[in-house]
C-alpha cells in the first residue's frame, strides 16, 4: 500500500479474527488492530480530525501553540500531528504515566508539563484548562468534549468495520474520552439496527480516584449514554490477564486496556453462548503493548504485574 | 450470604474506614436503604431525587447498572456492588 505521506496513511487498521479465543463457530471474536496506526495507536485518527477541524476554523496558523491534556497516546499523536503541520504542542499529563510514553512525546518535540498523579486525568484536565486560560492565544482541542474527536470514529472506525464485518453484532471499546464508543458506535447503530455497543471502563486503584468529593467527578461531554448498550468495569487483574491471554492464544501483543476490551467482549460472547444466539463481537485493540514495558505488566507472574500497575493509568 | 458493596476512599467516612461493606435487599435501592441503616449518611452521597448522583458510577457484578435497571436493578445474595466516582477516563 502507497501513500504520498504518513498522515494518508491514517486508519485502514486490519481487523482480525481470533479463532482460539471465540467460544464456538458461531460465536466469534475479531480484533481491530489499531496499533497499526502512525504512531501506533487509535488516537492518531481523534488527533488528525481534531487538528483538521481546528485548521477548518481558522483556529491554528503557522506556529500556532497546541495545549491539551492526555495520559499519553493522544499527546504522541498530536505531537506528530503537530510537527508535520507545524505547531507547538504542549501536553498536561499526570505524573502516574509510563516512561515510554515521555520519551516518546520529547522525541517528538512535545513539551510536558506534569500533574499530580492523585486524582489521575482528571487532575490533567482542571491543569490544561487553567493554563489554557492564562494563555487565550494557545488552542486546547480538548479532546474530551471535541465532536471531532468522536467524527473521526463515525467517518472511519465505525465504516471500516461494518465494510470488513458486515454481520457484526457487537462493538467492545475502552472507554476514556468516550469518543470511539460515541463515534464507531453512533455510525454502527445508524447502519446496523440491533447492534449492540458496549464499553469497557478501566477501574484502577484507589489513588486514581482521590477526589475530593463526589460532586468533583468528571464525565466528558462527548458522552450520550443513550449510544451504549451496556458499559463494564473492568479491574486492572482482568485487564493483565486478557492482554497476556491476547498474547498466549492468538500472538497479539497489546496494549492493557485491549485487555479490559477483550474482557467485556468474552463477557458477551459466554452471553451469547448462553442464550444460544450467533455473534460476531469486534473488540478494539487500542494499541500495541511496547509503551507499558516499563510497567512490568509482561513480567513475572499475574499478581506480581499487578501489584507493579497499582496507581499507575494504564489507559 | 450477604451482597458485599466496595466503598471508594472518599466515602469511607461513612463507613469507619471500611472499605467494603454488607448488606441485604431485593434491589440496589433497597440494598442502599439496609446500608444507611449502618452507615447513616451513605445513601445521601450516592442518591438525590430518587435517582443516582451524577458523578457517581455503581456497578452490578462490574456492569454499570443505569443500563440495567438503576436503583431498581435486582440483587442477590453472593452479589458484588462497586461504588465508583465518575473520573475523566485515561483519554488514552
Amino acid at each position: 500500500m502507497r501513500y504520498e505521506n504518513l498522515l494518508d496513511s491514517l486508519g485502514h487498521t486490519p481487523l482480525v479474527g481470533l479463532p482460539r479465543l471465540s467460544p464456538s463457530d458461531d460465536v466469534r471474536l475479531w480484533a481491530k488492530l489499531e496499533d497499526r496506526n502512525p504512531t501506533g495507536s487509535v488516537k492518531d485518527r481523534a488527533a488528525f480530525f481534531m487538528v483538521a477541524q481546528a485548521e477548518k476554523e481558522g483556529l491554528l496558523s503557522p506556529g500556532a501553540t497546541i495545549i491539551e491534556p492526555t495520559s499519553g497516546n493522544t499527546g504522541i499523536s498530536l505531537a506528530m500531528v503537530a510537527k508535520l503541520r507545524g505547531y507547538r504542542l504542549i501536553v498536561v499529563m499526570p505524573e502516574n504515566t509510563s516512561e515510554e510514553r515521555r520519551q516518546l512525546l520529547r522525541m517528538y518535540g512535545a513539551e510536558i508539563i506534569g500533574s499530580p498523579a492523585a486524582g489521575g486525568s482528571n487532575e490533567a484536565v482542571r491543569v490544561a484548562k487553567r493554563i489554557a486560560a492564562e494563555h487565550p492565544d494557545w488552542v486546547m482541542l480538548y479532546q474530551y468534549g471535541n465532536e471531532a474527536n468522536a467524527r473521526a470514529h463515525y467517518e472511519t472506525t465505525g465504516p471500516e468495520i461494518l465494510t470488513d464485518l458486515p454481520e457484526i453484532t457487537h462493538f467492545v471499546a475502552g472507554l476514556g474520552t468516550t469518543g470511539t464508543l460515541m463515534g464507531a458506535g453512533r455510525y454502527l447503530r445508524e447502519h446496523k439496527p440491533g447492534v449492540k455497543i458496549v464499553a469497557a471502563e478501566p477501574r484502577y486503584g484507589e489513588l486514581v480516584y482521590g477526589l475530593r468529593n463526589v460532586d468533583e467527578g468528571f464525565v466528558p461531554e462527548l458522552y450520550d449514554p443513550s449510544v451504549l448498550t451496556t458499559r463494564f468495569s473492568v479491574s486492572s487483574a482482568d485487564a493483565l490477564r486478557r492482554t497476556r491471554e491476547l498474547i498466549a492464544a492468538e500472538g497479539i501483543f497489546a496494549g492493557i486496556s485491549a485487555g479490559a476490551a477483550l474482557h467485556a467482549g468474552l463477557a458477551m460472547a459466554a452471553k451469547a453462548v448462553n442464550d444460544e444466539e450467533p455473534a460476531d463481537i469486534v473488540v478494539l485493540i487500542a494499541d500495541g503493548g511496547w509503551k507499558y514495558l516499563s510497567t512490568g505488566a509482561y513480567d513475572g507472574t499475574l499478581d506480581e504485574a499487578e501489584a507493579r500497575l497499582e496507581g499507575q493509568l494504564w489507559a | 450470604m450477604a451482597i458485599e458493596v466496595r466503598i471508594p476512599t472518599i466515602l469511607r467516612t461513612y463507613t469507619d474506614g471500611a472499605k467494603q461493606v454488607e448488606g441485604d435487599g431485593s434491589t440496589l435501592g433497597e440494598l442502599l436503604i439496609d446500608l444507611d441503616r449502618k452507615h447513616g449518611g451513605l445513601r445521601e452521597r450516592l442518591v438525590d431525587d430518587g435517582g443516582l448522583r451524577r458523578f457517581v458510577n455503581v456497578y452490578l457484578n462490574d456492569e454499570d447498572v443505569r443500563f440495567l435497571a438503576g436503583l431498581d436493578t435486582p440483587v442477590k445474595d453472593g452479589d458484588t456492588v462497586t461504588v465508583l466516582p465518575a473520573v475523566a477516563g485515561g483519554g488514552i
